[in-house]
């Protein structure tokens, strides 16, 4: 279906105006719905959204402030370009822009910054334990949280066998 | 295999069968996973990304899934071909129109998806019919475990499965279900839902994920949260607390409208009827707008005994595929076939040539017309 202003483009807004019981239906492009002020970004864009959080990060962890000039020797990514394309070059980038990214991954994991899901089959025996143990802090943090000091007895007795 | 063997058909996930199916139409599950010793492909070289796309390829190609799977060339398949598998929901808005060699292995019955070089090396989706998490979980979990035997992933013991961007660090995991809440909608009852599942720290979608709008009263409920917590913890969150709870919140809707609202809801069905049964010229999203009250109608007869007039026209209605002595009645079943099948790519594929949107919309209206008419 084509906008009805310019004609041109394909219309991806729909509106849909019922006044004194008489429907009207319009259809536009977004750059016309734009143009007309109809409000159609539903959504944060990613990359407004890292950008802001790279930019904007808690006084006592100023994100990204002492990193500039860093460059992954791996993959020759920089802050700059992470800012810029949303996504990161080389799984190294995470230890070497560490101190930058983890407001933002804290802020995107709901304040985790440790894994605690599945571990592939062939990692060594330290790793599980050392992933274990993070799962086992979160739930007793949860557990204090919600007041079940039962649950968080057990758990602190089971992280005590894992130390 | 082309694509034409399965475009004449609904898949599994799009059944209508499966628990609580008259609010969940399909559950799914993904992965976010990237080789060890690669870069990402942002930083990748095309050549880079064909050897990823070469191993990737080879090494799903030989998973026994019991099932065929084939392969799609996604860079090299024509634009109509890539609409139709982002319709029938098997690989993603980015992956069909990105840049660069990239490729899809995907089931014959449409239960599973690997998306090679979307925007992380690899992209593992299992969709099933209903609310079934803890089965996709299951099923994609396996699948996964049967890759690692081959390759390795990019994992580090703090932060999980490496991803190319830090929102899908630790897991990889994407939980998604679709939702079909009609009476949420006309009830007005809509932003609720939407302003609860942003405070729960989910995302709302449309029909079609990332970007698109809610057609149709469908909704793509997801998590955001990757880190931090298990796979299992997340499906567990969404099928024992949150998909109760909507399912919850658009029955009591259905049961206001019938009780207290009953001639609202026949006129939004009779109407729904009437346009699709006379129509010459219908648009794709009026099509997924008018239905979405038809399979309201069907359901509410069906799981909660409804018996309004509008419904019961509707429900002795015939359809396509019965015969005189035996007249086949309407079924969701049917219903959901139409939402299929009158998508703008599957439209053409299935008419095997490309049409502009009248010709589109005409052929859309004779189909609803010839499904309704018996």
């Amino acid at each position: 279906m084509q906008c009805e202003i310019c004609q041109s483009r394909e219309a991806t807004i729909h509106l849909t105006e019922i006044s004194d019981g008489v429907r009207t239906e319009t259809h536009l492009c977004e750059q016309c719905a734009q143009e007309q002020g109809v409000g159609v970004k539903s959504y944060i864009p990613l990359n407004d959204l890292l950008s802001n959080l790279l930019s904007v990060g808690p006084k006592d962890e100023p994100a990204g402030s002492d990193d500039g000039g860093l460059v992954c020797p791996h993959c020759g990514w920089t802050l700059e370009k992470f800012r810029e394309k949303a996504v990161l070059g080389c799984p190294y980038d995470y230890e070497v822009f560490e101190k930058a990214l983890m407001p933002l991954i804290k802020k995107a994991h709901d304040g985790a910054a440790s894994h605690c899901g599945k571990i592939p089959a062939k990692m060594p025996k330290d790793s599980k334990e050392q992933i274990e143990i993070a799962r086992l802090r979160r739930q007793l943090d949860d557990a204090v949280r919600n007041e079940d000091y039962e649950t968080a007895a057990k758990l602190r007795d089971k992280l005590a066998g894992h130390k | 295999m082309k694509l034409n063997e399965i475009s004449g058909n609904i898949n599994e996930w799009f059944s209508g069968n499966g628990p609580l199916a008259d609010v969940v139409i399909s559950s799914r599950v993904r992965l976010a996973r990237n080789l060890a010793g690669h870069k990402f492909l942002a930083a990748c070289t095309v050549g880079e990304k064909a050897e990823i796309l070469k191993k990737l390829k080879d090494v799903l190609m030989g998973l026994q899934l019991g099932d065929e799977v084939f392969y799609i060339g996604v860079d090299k398949a024509p634009a109509l071909e890539r609409r139709f598998l982002v319709e029938r929901h098997l690989i993603s808005q980015h992956h069909a129109f990105g840049k660069g060699p990239r490729g899809a292995v995907i089931a014959r019955r449409e239960f599973f998806t690997a998306m090679i070089n979307e925007e992380d090396h690899l992209r593992l989706q299992v969709l099933k019919a209903g609310c079934q998490l803890s089965a996709c979980i299951e099923q994609i979990n396996r699948i996964d475990d049967m890759i690692e035997q081959k390759i390795e992933y990019a994992f580090n013991p703090r932060y999980g499965y490496l991803t190319a961007c830090p929102t899908n660090l630790g897991t990889g995991i994407r939980v998604s279900v679709m939702l079909h809440l009609p009476a949420l909608k006309i009830t007005g009852q809509i932003e609720k839902f939407l302003n609860a599942a942003k405070a729960l720290g989910l995302a709302v979608r449309g029909l079609f994920g990332e970007g698109t709008e809610a057609a149709g009263d469908f909704y793509q409920l997801s998590n955001q949260i990757a880190l931090g917590v298990s796979e299992k913890d997340i499906a567990n969150r969404f099928e024992k607390t949150i998909i109760p709870e909507i399912v919850e919140y658009e029955h009591a809707a259905r049961s206001h409208l019938l009780t207290h609202d009953a001639g609202l809801l026949d006129d939004k069905i009779s109407r729904a009827l009437a346009l699709l049964k006379n129509a010459h010229l219908i648009s794709s999203q009026e099509a997924l707008f008018l239905l979405s009250h038809i399979r309201l109608g069907l359901n509410m007869h069906e799981h909660q005994g409804a018996s309004t007039p509008a419904i019961e026209r509707l429900c002795s209605l015939g359809s396509d595929g019965g015969s005189a002595a035996a007249p086949q009645r309407l079924s969701i079943a049917t219903v959901n076939r139409l939402f299929m099948l009158t998508l703008p790519a599957h439209l053409q594929l299935n008419y095997g040539k490309e049409l502009d949107s009248t010709h589109r919309d005409a052929l859309r209206a004779r189909i609803i017309r010839s499904a309704l008419n018996g």
